[in-house]
C-alpha cells in the first residue's frame, strides 16, 4: 500500500480544509454553509485516515468514525436549524438572523 | 434558645405570609404585623426581666453577655452559631421591632401588588437585621449581614417608584447592591485575615469573638484588618465618600423600605462599629480616630449642603441621614462613655424621626402623587394634622430639645468635647445647617400659597396613629432617656474601657512579632 | 410646709400652658374659635394666679426655692436635672411672661377674632410660654437651653402663622436661622463650662467658677463670649439682630409677647444670670456695654426712617435691649433686668395699641398711609401717648425714665463716658421717633379709605389689657421693686451729686429730642419731605430704611454663597465621582458589545484569524 505519499494525501486534505473555510467564511446561504462544514469535517477526516494509513495505526480509521458520526449529528442540528431560520426569517441568508448583536 | 427564636420567628413569620397570599391580600399583612408584634413583645419581655446594670466588678473574664447560645456549624473552621445579647443589641431589637410594626403598617394601603412576597422580603429584611444584631461570631455575622441585601434589592427593584431625573428603581437598587456587597466582600477578607492571623499564632481555627478579640496580631496588620472592617461599616453608616447609593436607595423605595433603610439598616452599620470595630482593634481604632472624625464632620456639612439642594423629598431625607450619621461616627470614634451613649440614643431617635419623616413623605405621595417639592407648597391648610405632625419631626430632625435626637446629639458633643474640642465646636455649626434644610423642607412643602383648593384626604385613624406613637417615643425618650442609658450602660463602659484602655484587655504582640 | 406647696406651684407655672397647648393640638380642629381662645387664655390665667401666690410666699420667706423632678440623664458626672430654681431674677421673669403674657392672650381674643385657625395660634402661644418659663426657671444650662430653643421654634411658628404669603414662611425662616446661629455660641459655651467645671448645675457653676478662674483667664473669657454670643442672638444685638424687623411679620400679640416683652430679652436674663462668669471676664463685659451702644445707636437711626409702625417699634426694641446691654456692661445687672421691666410694660403697650390701630384700619400698617386717627381710637391713642412717653423717657410720669436713667446714671458711676453719650444721643434719637410714630399715625389728615373708617375696638377684652399696661407704664409701674437685693453684684457706687445732674440732663434730652420732632413733624412737614426724596438726604434715608444695609451686607457674603455652594453640589459631586467607576465599566462595556455583531461569517472569520494567530504566535516563538 504505497503509491500515493503521505503528503500528497495531507496536502489534499488541507486543500479540503482551506475551500470550506473559505465557503464557510464567504457564503450566506446557510446550505452553502453547512456544506463548507461537512467539507471541513470530511477533509479533517480524511486526514486522520491519511495518517493512520501511514503509520498503519487504526486509531486514525476510529477517529473517522467519529467524525462521520459527529458529521451526522451536525447535519442534523443543522438542517434543524436551516428550517428554523427559513420558517422564521423566510431566507435563508444568516446575516438576517442578527439579534444577537451586543 | 430564646435568641434563636427571636431570629426565626421574622423568617417563618415571612414564609407563612407569602404562601397565605392565596387567602386574599389582608392576610399576609395581618400575618406580618402580628410576627413583628410578637418580636417586639419578646425582646419587650426580655429588657423588663433582664438585669442590664453595670457588674459591680467589671473583670475581664465575666460575661458580658445577658443571654448566650452556641451551637456548632462548621466545626472544621470553627465557626458556631454564636448568638449572645447585651443591653445594645436588645434595644437595637426592640428598635428593630417597633419599627417593623410600623413599616408593616405603613405600607397597608401603599402595597397593592404581590402582597405576600412583599412581607416575605420585608420580613426576611428584618430577621436578617435581628441575626446581625444578635450574632457575634463573626462568619455568621457576615452571613446576616449578607442575607439582609438580597431581599431589600427586591423590594426596592420590585415595589419602589420610579425616581426623578430618568432614575429607575432597578437601577437603584443595583446601585445599593453593588455598593453594600464590595463592600460586605472587604469586611469578609478582613475576617478571614483576621482568623487566619489567629490561627497562625495559636493553630486553632476559630471565628469565635472572643477569642479574635485577644488573637495576637501586629500592629501593621491590624490596621488594614480594621480598616477592611471599617470601610464595610462606613459604606452603610453611610460615611461620605461611600455614600451614594444612600439618596438614590431612599427616593426610589417604597415608603415601608426606606423607613427600615433609615431607621435599622443604617443602624447595623453603627452597631458593627462598636461591637467589632472598636474592641477587636482598639489600638489601630485609637490611631484612626482622627480620621474617623473629620470624615464624620465632612458628612454632617456634606450631607446638610446637599439636603438644601434636594427637590424631591425623599431625597432630602436621605442626605440629612447622613447629616446625622456623621455625629454617630463622631460620638463611636470620641470614646467616652458620654458620647457612646450617646450615639445609641441618637440612633434610636434617629430611627424614630426618620421614619416618621419618610412616613410623612409616604402620606402625602400617596395624596398628592409626588415627591417634588416644587409642586407642594401652601399644604399647611389642606392636610388635617399631617402638618402638625411633621413639623414635630422635623423638629426632632433639627435637634429641637424636648426630642430624644437632642438628648443624642448632645451628649454626643459634651461627650466629645474633651477629646476634640475643635471638632465639637465645627459640628455645632452643622446644628445650625440642620435647621437650615429641616426649614427648607417646611417652607417648600407647607408654606406659601396653595396651589389648589381641592381638600385633601385627611389622616385615618392608622396613620393618625402611627405617627402619634412615634412623636409619643421621641418625646419621651427626650425628657427620659434613662431606660436607654441604663440598659445600654454596661455595654458602652465595656467598650469605653477596651477602647480608651487597650493595654488593659489584650496581650498584642509588638510588631512583627506574629 | 412652704416648701410642699412651692414644690407643686412651680411646676403648675409652666405646667398650665403645657396643659393648654396639649388640649388645643389635639383637639384636632374640633374647637371652635371660642373655645379655643377660652382655653388658651384661662391656661394663662390660671398661670398668672399661680405665679401671685409664688410672690407672695417669696415675699413672705424670700429665699432661694428649688423643685427637682426628676433626673434628666445621668451618665457619669452628666447629670442635668429637670430641676426648677427660683429665686428672685427669676421670680422677676415669671411675673412678666405670666402677667404680661396673660394681657396679651387676653387681647389676642380680640385682636384674631375671624381669623383662620385660632386652635393654633392659642397652642403655639401656650407653648411659648412654657418654654419661656423653663428658659427662667431652669436650674441647670441644659434645661436653660431647653427652653432657650424651645422659644425659638414657637418664635419660628408664630413669625409664619399667616403662612399664605411665602415671605412669611422666609420671615420665619430667618428669625430661626439667625437666632440658632446664637444658639450654637451658647451650646459651644456650655460644652466649655462642663468641660471645665464639670457640671450644669447654674448655682454650682457660680459656685465653682471664681474657684477654678482668675479674674480675666482666657478660658473664661472665652466661656463668656460664647455665652454673649448666645444672648446677642436671641436679643436682636449687632450683629445678629437682622431677624427681629422682619419678624414682624407674625401677629402683632406675638410681636408684643415675644418680640417685645418677653421672649428677646432673654439675653439680658442669660448674662445677668450668669454674672459670676462675666465678672470674671471684664474685657467681655465691657464688649457687652459696647454692642450694647452700637446697637441702640444703630437701631435708633433705623426707626428714624421706617414706614411700617411695627417695624419702629421693632427698632426701638433692639434699641431698647441695647440699652439693657448697655446696663449690663456696667455691671449694672439690676438696672438692667428693671429696665428689662419696664420696657415689657410700655413696649406691649406700644405693640397691642398698634395692633388696635391695625385692625381698626383693616390690617393697615403702613404710617404713610394713616393719620388723623386720634379722635376715631381715643384709648389706641392714649395708649400710644403713655407708651410713647414711657419709651422716651418723659421725667418723673413715665416708668421708662426711672429704668433708663439708673442706667445712665451707672455707666457715669463705672466711669464709661463714651457709652454715656451714646446713651444720651440715643435717648434723644428715641424721643425723636416716638414722637414722629404718634403724629405720623394719629395726627394730620388721614390719608388712606382704610384710616378714614376706622373702627375703634370695644369690649373688655380689648380694653383691659390696655389699661392695665398703660398703669404700668407711668411712674406706678416704676414702684414694682424687683427682688434682687443680695442676688446680684453690686454696681459701682458712684459720686451721689453728680446723679441729680445727670437725671436732669437725661431729662432735658429726652424733653429736646420731643419738642424738636413735634416741632419738625407738625409744622415742618413739607421741608421734611424735600430733604428726604432728593440728594443726600434720600440716600441716608434709604440707608436707614434698610437699617444700614446689614442685611443686604449678609445676603451677599453669607446667603448668596451658601446657595451658590448649594448649586454646585446640588448633583452630588461625591456621588458622582464614585459613578465614574461605572461609567468606564459602561465604557468598557460599549466597546466590547461591537465586536458581538451577531452576523455568523463575522464570528468564523474572527475565529480564523484568532486561530492564525495563536499559530503565527506558536510558530515563531524561539
Amino acid at each position: 500500500m504505497s503509491g500515493v505519499p503521505m503528503e500528497h494525501g495531507l496536502v489534499l486534505a488541507a486543500m479540503l480544509f482551506a475551500l470550506g473555510l473559505a465557503g464557510l467564511m464567504f457564503r450566506r446561504n446557510m446550505v452553502f454553509i453547512l456544506m463548507s462544514l461537512e467539507i471541513m469535517l470530511n477533509s479533517a477526516g480524511l486526514a486522520f485516515i491519511v495518517g493512520g494509513t501511514a503509520w498503519g495505526q487504526p486509531e486514525g480509521q476510529a477517529m473517522f468514525l467519529l467524525v462521520i458520526t459527529l458529521a451526522a449529528a451536525e447535519a442534523s442540528v443543522g438542517l434543524a436549524l436551516l428550517l428554523q431560520l427559513n420558517n422564521r426569517f423566510k431566507t435563508l441568508d444568516t446575516d438576517a438572523a442578527s439579534r444577537m448583536r451586543g | 434558645m430564646m435568641l434563636v427564636w427571636l431570629i426565626l420567628i421574622p423568617f417563618i413569620g415571612g414564609l407563612l405570609c407569602w404562601q397565605f397570599e392565596r387567602l386574599g391580600d389582608t392576610a399576609p399583612r395581618w400575618i406580618a404585623l402580628g410576627t413583628m408584634g410578637l418580636e417586639l413583645l419578646l425582646t419587650l419581655w426580655l429588657w423588663w426581666g433582664g438585669d442590664f446594670q453595670l457588674p459591680e466588678i467589671a473583670g475581664a473574664q465575666a460575661s458580658q453577655w445577658v443571654l448566650e447560645f452556641r451551637a456548632p456549624w462548621i466545626p472544621r473552621f470553627g465557626i458556631d452559631i454564636h448568638l449572645a445579647l447585651d443591653g445594645l443589641s436588645l434595644i437595637l431589637i426592640a428598635l428593630t421591632g417597633f419599627l417593623g410594626v410600623l413599616a408593616v403598617v405603613c405600607s397597608w394601603k401603599e402595597i397593592i401588588g404581590r402582597v405576600g412576597f412583599f412581607h416575605l422580603n420585608l420580613l426576611w429584611i428584618l430577621g436578617g437585621v435581628v441575626g446581625v444584631f444578635l450574632a457575634i461570631d463573626l462568619f455568621l455575622f457576615f452571613f446576616f449581614w449578607e442575607l439582609m441585601l438580597v431581599p431589600m434589592y427586591f423590594l426596592i427593584a420590585l415595589w419602589g417608584h420610579s425616581g426623578t431625573q430618568g432614575k429607575t428603581r432597578i437601577g437603584a437598587a443595583t446601585k445599593f447592591f453593588i455598593y453594600t456587597q464590595a463592600s460586605g466582600l472587604l469586611m469578609l477578607v478582613a475576617i478571614l485575615g483576621l482568623a487566619f492571623a489567629h490561627h497562625a499564632a495559636t493553630g486553632i481555627y476559630s471565628f469565635s469573638y472572643d477569642d479574635l478579640r485577644n488573637a495576637p496580631i501586629s500592629d501593621e496588620l491590624a490596621m488594614w484588618l480594621m480598616l477592611g472592617f471599617f470601610i464595610a461599616f462606613a459604606v452603610k453608616l453611610p460615611v461620605v465618600p461611600l455614600h451614594g447609593w444612600l439618596p438614590d436607595a431612599h427616593a426610589q423605595a417604597p415608603t415601608a423600605g426606606s423607613v427600615d433603610l433609615a431607621g435599622i439598616l443604617l443602624k447595623t452599620a453603627a452597631y458593627g462599629m462598636l461591637r467589632f470595630t472598636l474592641p477587636l482593634f482598639p489600638e489601630a481604632s485609637q490611631a484612626f480616630a482622627p480620621v474617623a472624625m473629620t470624615l464624620g464632620l465632612v458628612g454632617i456639612f456634606y450631607g446638610a449642603l446637599m439636603a438644601c439642594g434636594q427637590q424631591d423629598i425623599k431625597r432630602l431625607i436621605a442626605y440629612t441621614s447622613i447629616s446625622h450619621m456623621g455625629f454617630v461616627l463622631i460620638g463611636i470614634y470620641a470614646g467616652t462613655q458620654l458620647a457612646l451613649q450617646g450615639v445609641v440614643v441618637l440612633m434610636v431617635a434617629h430611627a424614630f424621626s426618620a421614619a416618621g419623616l419618610f412616613i410623612m413623605s409616604g402620606q402625602i405621595y400617596e395624596r398628592l402623587h409626588t415627591r417634588d417639592m416644587t409642586q407642594m407648597g401652601g399644604l399647611w391648610g389642606r392636610l388635617g394634622s399631617l402638618p402638625g405632625f411633621s413639623l414635630c419631626f422635623v423638629a426632632a430632625s433639627l435637634g429641637m430639645p424636648g426630642t430624644a435626637n437632642f438628648i443624642g446629639e448632645f451628649m454626643v458633643l459634651f461627650g466629645t468635647f474633651p477629646i476634640a474640642p475643635w471638632v465639637v465646636a465645627i459640628a455645632s455649626v452643622g446644628l445650625v445647617l440642620a435647621a437650615i434644610y429641616s426649614l427648607f423642607l417646611m417652607q417648600r412643602v407647607y408654606y406659601g400659597p396653595a396651589k389648589s383648593d381641592e381638600p385633601l384626604e385627611g389622616l385615618d385613624h392608622r396613620e393618625y396613629v402611627m405617627l402619634l406613637g412615634i412623636l409619643a417615643l421621641v418625646l419621651f425618650f427626650g425628657l427620659y432617656p434613662q431606660p436607654l442609658l441604663e440598659t445600654s450602660g454596661a455595654a458602652m463602659h465595656e467598650i469605653q474601657r477596651l477602647f480608651t484602655d487597650p493595654a488593659l484587655t489584650t496581650t498584642i504582640l509588638p510588631t512583627g512579632a506574629s | 410646709m412652704m416648701e410642699l406647696s412651692m414644690s407643686l406651684l412651680l411646676p403648675l407655672t409652666f405646667l398650665l400652658p403645657l396643659a393648654g397647648t396639649l388640649i388645643l393640638s389635639l383637639s384636632n380642629g374640633r374647637l371652635g374659635e371660642c373655645a379655643s381662645a377660652t382655653v388658651g387664655v384661662t391656661s394663662m390665667g390660671l398661670a398668672a394666679i399661680v405665679t401671685v401666690l409664688i410672690a407672695l410666699q417669696y415675699i413672705a420667706e424670700p429665699q432661694a426655692y428649688g423643685v427637682t423632678l426628676w433626673r434628666w440623664i445621668s451618665v457619669e458626672d452628666f447629670q442635668p436635672s429637670i430641676g426648677l430654681a427660683l429665686d428672685g431674677l427669676s421670680l422677676t421673669m415669671l411675673g412678666i411672661i405670666t402677667g404680661v403674657g396673660f394681657l396679651i392672650h387676653l387681647f389676642a381674643a380680640w385682636y384674631m377674632q375671624g381669623e383662620e385657625g385660632i386652635t393654633r395660634f392659642y397652642a403655639y402661644m401656650n407653648l411659648f410660654v412654657f418654654s419661656m418659663v423653663l428658659l427662667v426657671l431652669g436650674d441647670n444650662l441644659l434645661l436653660l437651653f431647653f427652653g432657650w430653643e424651645g422659644v425659638g421654634l414657637c418664635s419660628y411658628l408664630l413669625i409664619g402663622y399667616y403662612y399664605e404669603h411665602s415671605a412669611n414662611g422666609w420671615a420665619a425662616f430667618k428669625a430661626f436661622i439667625v437666632t440658632r446661629t446664637g444658639d450654637v455660641f451658647l451650646a459651644i459655651g456650655m460644652f466649655l463650662l462642663f468641660f471645665e467645671l464639670g457640671t450644669l448645675d447654674i448655682a454650682e457653676i457660680l459656685r465653682r467658677a471664681p474657684e477654678v478662674w482668675a479674674e480675666g483667664d482666657p478660658t473664661v473669657e472665652l466661656a463668656a463670649l460664647l455665652m454673649l454670643g448666645g444672648a446677642v442672638g436671641k436679643s436682636a444685638q449687632l450683629p445678629l439682630h437682622t431677624w427681629l424687623a422682619d419678624a414682624m411679620a407674625g401677629p402683632t400679640p406675638v410681636s408684643a409677647l415675644i418680640h417685645a416683652a418677653t421672649m428677646v430679652t432673654a439675653g439680658v436674663y442669660l448674662i445677668a444670670r450668669m454674672n459670676g462668669i462675666f465678672l470674671l471676664a471684664p474685657d467681655i463685659l465691657e464688649l457687652t456695654g459696647i454692642i450694647g451702644a452700637l446697637t441702640l445707636l444703630m437701631a435708633g437711626f433705623a426707626a428714624l426712617a421706617q414706614t411700617d409702625i411695627k417695624r419702629v417699634l421693632a427698632y426701638s426694641t433692639m434699641s431698647q435691649i441695647g440699652y439693657m446691654f448697655l446696663a449690663l456692661g456696667a455691671g449694672a445687672f439690676d438696672a438692667a433686668i428693671f429696665h428689662l421691666m419696664t420696657h415689657a410694660f410700655f413696649k406691649a403697650l406700644l405693640f397691642l395699641s398698634a395692633g388696635a390701630v391695625i385692625v381698626s384700619c383693616h390690617h393697615e400698617q403702613d404710617m404713610r398711609r394713616l393719620g388723623g386717627l386720634w379722635r376715631q381710637l381715643p384709648l389706641a391713642y392714649a395708649g400710644f401717648i403713655v407708651g410713647g412717653s414711657a419709651l422716651a423717657a418723659l421725667p418723673l410720669v413715665s416708668a421708662g425714665f426711672y429704668s433708663k436713667d439708673e442706667i445712665l446714671w451707672q455707666q457715669l458711676a463705672s466711669g464709661h463716658g463714651g457709652l454715656l453719650l451714646a446713651g444720651m444721643v440715643g435717648a434723644f434719637l428715641t424721643s425723636l421717633y416716638t414722637v414722629r410714630l404718634i403724629i405720623l399715625t394719629f395726627h394730620g389728615k388721614p390719608k388712606s379709605d382704610n384710616a378714614r373708617n376706622a373702627e375703634a375696638g370695644r369690649g373688655l377684652v380689648h380694653g383691659v389689657p390696655l389699661i392695665v399696661l398703660a398703669v404700668l407704664s407711668t411712674f406706678l409701674g416704676a414702684w414694682i421693686d424687683p427682688p434682687l437685693e443680695n442676688l446680684l453684684p453690686a454696681p459701682a457706687e458712684g459720686e451721689e451729686s453728680w446723679h441729680l445732674v445727670l437725671e436732669l440732663v437725661a431729662a432735658g434730652v429726652a424733653i429736646a429730642g420731643i419738642a424738636v420732632a413735634a416741632w419738625l413733624y407738625l409744622r415742618r412737614r413739607g421741608w421734611l419731605a424735600k430733604h428726604t426724596s432728593m440728594g443726600w438726604g434720600a440716600w441716608l434715608w434709604t440707608f436707614w430704611n434698610h437699617a444700614w444695609g446689614i442685611d443686604e451686607l449678609y445676603d451677599r457674603v453669607l446667603v448668596k454663597p451658601y446657595r451658590g455652594l448649594v448649586r454646585i453640589l446640588r448633583r452630588d459631586v461625591i456621588d458622582g465621582a464614585c459613578n465614574l467607576f461605572a461609567k468606564l465599566a459602561w465604557l468598557l462595556h460599549q466597546g466590547l458589545s461591537r465586536t458581538q455583531t451577531g452576523k455568523l461569517r463575522f464570528y468564523a472569520t474572527s475565529m480564523v484569524a484568532g486561530a492564525t494567530l495563536i499559530l503565527l504566535a506558536l510558530a515563531l516563538m524561539p
